[in-house]
């Protein structure tokens, strides 16, 4: 195999694990905090890629069409989370998934209200539409380098939001013992619909940064959704670091899966065989990983400790 | 006397047919330790949740000095001065005992802390921790992690972390529940310290430490109060003993 082409596909499996952990803080946070499974938090990356296709068509500018991708993201989430979440917390996790695949619903067909059935087209912005030479003849797309710097940026803020600030001490507090943290003086309440606001926010950076790379189009968020749910379970739910940790390693995983079993297979097989076995197997792969972990750890790979 | 700091009023809250809290008047001075005495099931803890805005009241009102706090929510009344103790200790385990003090007191800090400020080397939040925990006796565990520290320890832990809130009155829930006798023995000697610096509302089991502390003392017995008043006039009222002290003790 070309030792280049395995470094590409690598760094191929590292960006898509950021993205994938973009979205997997958000889906953690809420689910280990407020224990509410929320299948719309797709819809919240669909959202970021919308808003930030259409503001970059519409005025051809980079920085507010991030700006407007994030904060469309947030604001959906807060606005969300205050009319129809808030309701929700107190029910089971049965409620929980049927009214958020009924957002799942009324989010994909906003969409297309909106902007109508058909894909939108984003475009990789012209500084970030070349390619780098990582190591001599071995180029790759600048744009996707800048997905690995800003997943990893923000993967570290998030972390240092949550284990050294005074806001971040107050999220692990109220996620261990509510009622003491209210009796503390601290609006629960809002400090939910921060993290809330928070976590869709990062799914809608997810969201705009796949854009030029997938289409955006309407239920775009569903496939991610999946696995970002794979993650949360594989890292230990409620875990940001278990969730950092498994995001790559399933990135990594599917990615490598994807573009060497296949060969790999070919090289101990007949070639017709291992063009069956091959893609099969590689989109079992993470949920052979899965199952993997849970088996030694039924936790996932970071459980908190409290509980 | 002045205004009472903490009058309640014909309190009701059932659970379905459960009578909880039965038309519960009470009222304590400032200053005051208000010890509430009475059988398991008595309605003490309800009552305590619905002072501290956790569980709202059926009828009734609850007034903190001159304000009517009745349908206030927990973090408000944390910020006007009311601050409680549970009776399973609640702390924050994975925390060392000076972040959970930490943690009290900048959200007691008010609307403008800095939010993204280190907290854990902050001066402003360390300081206060510290003395906090001075206080209580337990200066030198500050960097153990809460689960770590001995049951006696953490309940005077989480009474420290009410105090850091810089309440005027302080709602405590059974803090000697399940304590060893010398444990018990040093949260009377640090609340005694403690009386008169602030108000205190003192549920408990232990009588002994009670009739030593209380300056007033309310009998709660399904839900109602069924008498109120010093140390003596308790001691001495015929429905209390035959309610609750039992009538083999006075013989």
């Amino acid at each position: 195999m070309d030792p280049l082409l395995v470094l590409a596909q690598a760094l191929n499996g590292i960006q898509f694990g950021v993205m994938l952990f973009l979205m997997a803080a958000g889906l953690t946070l809420v689910f280990g905090i407020m224990n509410l499974i929320n299948l719309a938090h797709g819809s919240f990356y669909m959202v970021g890629a919308y808003a930030a296709a259409a503001t970059f068509q519409a005025t051809s500018s980079f920085l507010l069409a991030l700006l407007a991708g994030i904060g469309a993201g947030a604001a959906v989430g807060i606005l969300v989370e205050i009319v129809v979440f808030r309701r929700l917390y107190p029910r089971d996790h049965l409620d929980q998934v049927l009214a958020t695949f009924g957002l799942i619903l009324f989010f994909n067909e906003i969409v297309r209200m909106i902007w109508g059935p058909t894909a939108l087209y984003a475009t990789v912005p012209h500084f970030l539409a070349g390619q780098v030479e990582i190591l001599p003849g071995a180029p790759y797309p600048a744009y996707r380098l800048a997905i690995i710097a800003v997943g990893l940026g923000v993967a570290a803020l998030l972390y240092a939001l949550v284990s050294k600030t005074r806001i971040g001490m107050m999220i692990r507090a109220g996620a261990s013992d509510r009622v003491m943290v209210s009796a503390l003086g601290v609006n629960v309440k809002v400090l939910y619909t921060l993290v809330f606001g928070l976590g869709a926010g990062l799914a809608a950076l997810a969201g705009l940064m796949a854009g030029p790379i997938f289409t955006v189009e309407s239920g775009m968020g569903e496939n991610v959704l999946i696995l970002a749910f794979v993650v949360i379970v594989i890292g230990g739910i409620g875990s940001i670091r278990g969730a950092f940790v498994a995001s790559l390693l399933v990135g990594f995983v599917d990615t490598m899966g994807r573009a060497f079993l296949r060969p790999l297979l070919a090289t101990v097989m007949a070639n017709t065989a291992a063009d069956n076995a091959g893609p099969a197997l590689a989109s079992m792969l993470i949920y052979l990983l899965m199952a993997a972990v849970l088996f030694f750890r039924p936790r996932g790979l970071f459980p908190p400790r409290t509980r | 006397m002045a205004e009472p700091l903490l009058s309640v009023t014909g309190l009701c809250r059932h659970f379905g047919g459960v009578v909880a809290t039965d038309n519960v008047s009470l009222t304590i001075a400032e200053g005051e330790l208000h010890a509430i005495i009475g059988p398991n099931g008595a309605g003490k803890t309800t009552l305590v949740a619905q002072l501290m805005g956790e569980l709202r009241p059926h009828r009734g009102t609850i007034r903190l000095g001159d304000r009517d706090v009745t349908t206030m929510p927990s973090y408000r009344r944390s910020r006007r001065g009311i601050a409680r103790s549970f009776q399973i200790t609640s702390i924050f385990p994975e925390f060392t005992a000076r972040d959970n003090i930490a943690l009290a007191v900048q959200a007691h800090a008010g609307h403008n802390f800095r939010f993204w400020r280190a907290a854990r080397t902050d001066p402003a939040l360390r300081k206060p921790a510290c003395a906090i925990l001075d206080s209580v006796g337990l200066g030198h565990r500050a960097d153990v992690p809460a689960a770590t520290l001995a049951h006696g320890e953490q309940r005077l832990l989480e009474i420290a972390i009410a105090l850091a809130a810089r309440p005027r009155l302080l709602l405590l829930d059974e803090p000697m529940a399940g304590m060893a006798p010398e444990d018990a023995a040093r949260m009377v000697r640090f609340l005694s310290q403690l009386k008169g610096k602030i108000t205190l509302l003192l549920i408990e089991h232990d009588m002994d430490a009670v009739f030593a502390l209380a300056d007033r003392i309310t009998v709660m017995v399904y839900g109602s109060v069924i008498a109120s008043g010093t140390p003596g006039q308790i001691r001495a009222n015929a429905e209390v003993r035959k309610a609750y002290l039992g009538e083999d003790e006075l013989a």
